[in-house]
């Protein structure tokens, strides 16, 4: 076994506890500089991951498995944190005297990505999940002076630790029968029985908790509100994504598609239409853009479920492209109600009125990241529907993808909303919003990343088909 | 003669049992116990099924040795989150706990 294969994992988990440890014996001022320093270590181990992609291994009988799909994921991840933690760098200052540890723990939180993306087996992808949400749980209550924020920490723990009861209860019934907890060896192990399938519904709905999938969405609008905007970000790009990853793993290798006689394919379609229904709906009364986001991003999730529905080259193609766009578009708008908030100390709509006069660039950012998430061309949105729907439309969902394209189109009025408050809207405030040096660096990124993939989506895109090869 | 059966309806029972605490039960920390039964539950399955489908490896005893030292884990941070939410609200009911409603 050649260990240095998990370089990645390791720099990322020696980050992790070196600034939850140095945090505590530095003054305040040198708090700050940690966190700057675990930014660039992080930059570093992304460099490392660009180069690293294409290698692969399998770890103790396959329990971790390093492959180019779990390699896509974590570079996802990587630049995901990074550019959460550089728009959130003024926000942090809330924080106090506790802002290392709130690094420390969003990098934790990135490791618990990581090993779930990566994992090949019931007991790891547990164990990063858990990693994952237990940072997570930590994060969200992390604003101590706000109610708010503990109240959403409590809610998603507890909601959380019963989605993770489902789920293991789920993988203990399929273990029962096919007595093996291995990914890739419960393909071959398996018969349908009605044990079988209660174990596969209770994993499906397991995931569709961390995925917000309707009707396992409860948690999200309420936790998304409370927590800390950037936590927020974090939350609704980075395990959301890892959630997919392992959702797509687990379907993809231990249930093929066509092999067997249990169509798990419909059960999605079912949930992805849903999702995309209930999500834009309810988004389209939202009178505050933080809460607007949370349903924006179920009816996101939604999409993206869409392209598992199809389950064929395009489809996949698609989940894994929307996942790395979705970081772009989504990390830029909340990084624009971050700078609103910081500023303005609500994240109302009214908040946004003048935007355009005050802060010309900001708003141009904010339209431009929606207009992407809801797939106007040429931003990257469109071009990550287009994988989606095609793909469905391919797999004979027709159906699904018109769903698909109608809420698409209504979610252009509640984008727009923002759009409008922001373009015709009138502000008492006319001073332009002051944003530090890494704030605007992770804007810029993020506009830059959207449009990019929009215009010019070939690399991405043969980036991604190598990544999905394993699986067709 | 006990057999696999019992032990996995037992589990079943015993998660079942959990699932309606959390339902039900108004206090946070009756909820925590609640949603550690549910763990519980998941323990005796995969003990069991180890035992009666595959006795050669520990695949499932390890599973739930991990289940446990993460559940310690998450009760952990579900005691602080408590006790932090104590100092703003003075109550620990999960009733008084609505600031965020859609």
């Amino acid at each position: 076994m050649d260990f240095s294969l998990l370089t990645t994992e390791i720099l990322v988990a020696l980050i992790g506890l070196l600034v939850l440890v140095v945090g505590l014996v530095l003054p305040d001022r040198g708090k700050q500089l940690v966190g700057k320093l675990s930014l660039l270590a992080l930059a570093i181990v992304l460099v490392y991951a660009l180069i690293a992609f294409p290698r692969e291994a399998s770890y103790f009988n396959g329990i971790y498995q390093v492959d180019v799909f779990g390699n896509y994921f974590k570079i996802l991840f990587l630049i995901a944190g990074i550019l959460v933690m550089l728009s959130a760098s003024k926000y942090i200052k809330r924080f106090a005297a506790k802002s290392s540890e709130f690094y420390g723990l969003m990098i934790l939180a990135t490791l618990g990505m990581m090993v779930l993306s990566a994992s090949g087996d019931f007991i790891t992808m547990y164990i990063g999940l858990e990693l994952m949400t237990i940072s997570f749980y930590i994060l969200t209550a992390y604003l101590q002076s706000d109610k708010r924020s503990s109240e959403a920490g409590l809610k998603y723990l507890i909601l959380g630790a019963i989605s993770s009861a489902v789920l293991l209860f789920g993988m203990s019934l399929v273990y029962a029968m096919t007595g093996t907890t291995i990914i890739s060896e419960i393909a071959g192990a398996w018969t349908m029985q009605p044990a079988m399938a209660a174990g596969l519904v209770m994993i499906i709905a397991g995931f569709a908790f961390k995925i917000s999938v309707i009707p396992f969405h409860m948690w999200a609008p309420d936790i998304y509100q409370g927590a800390p905007i950037p936590v927020t970000t974090y939350l609704a790009v980075g395990s959301k994504a890892a959630a997919f990853a392992a959702l797509v793993r687990v379907f993809m290798l231990a249930f093929p598609p066509g092999s067997i006689s249990f169509n798990w394919n419909i059960i999605l379609a079912v949930l992805a239409v849903l999702t995309m229904v209930i999500g834009n709906l309810i988004a389209l009364t939202q009178k505050n853009v933080k809460r607007l986001l949370a349903y924006s991003s179920i009816a996101q999730a939604g999409y993206i479920l869409v392209g598992l529905v199809a389950a064929n080259t395009y489809g996949l193609k698609g989940v894994l492209f929307y996942a790395m766009l979705y970081v772009f578009s989504n990390t830029g708008a909340f990084a624009v109600a971050t700078a609103v908030e910081v500023d303005a100390g609500s994240t109302d709509i009214d908040a946004f009125n003048g935007l355009a006069k005050r802060s010309p660039m900001l708003a141009a950012i904010m339209t431009v990241c929606m207009l992407s998430l809801a797939g106007i061309p040429p931003m990257a949105g469109f071009v990550g529907k287009f994988y989606l729907f095609s793909g469905a439309i391919q797999a004979g969902y027709l159906w699904v993808a018109i769903i698909g394209l109608v809420m698409s189109m209504v979610s252009v009025y509640y984008y727009l909303g923002v759009a409008k408050a922001m373009y015709i809207g009138v502000s008492i405030d006319e001073n332009p919003i002051k944003l530090d040096v890494p704030a605007q660096m992770a804007l810029w990124a993020c506009l830059a990343g959207t449009l990019l993939i929009g215009i010019y989506p070939g690399p991405l895109s043969n980036f991604v088909q190598t990544a999905i090869s394993m699986f067709l | 003669m006990i057999g696999l059966t019992h032990y996995l309806l037992l589990g079943t029972v015993v998660f079942c049992i959990g699932l309606f605490g959390v339902l039900s039960k108004r206090n946070a920390i009756a909820v925590l116990m609640s949603v550690e039964l549910m763990l519980n539950a998941v323990n005796i399955n995969f003990v069991a099924i180890n035992k009666f489908i595959t006795p050669n490896d520990v695949t499932g005893q390890l599973f739930s040795i991990f289940v446990i030292v993460v559940a310690a884990a998450e009760v952990a941070v579900g005691l602080a989150l408590i006790i932090s939410i104590y100092r703003h609200r003075k109550s620990v009911d999960l009733n008084d706990f609505n600031l965020l409603k859609w």
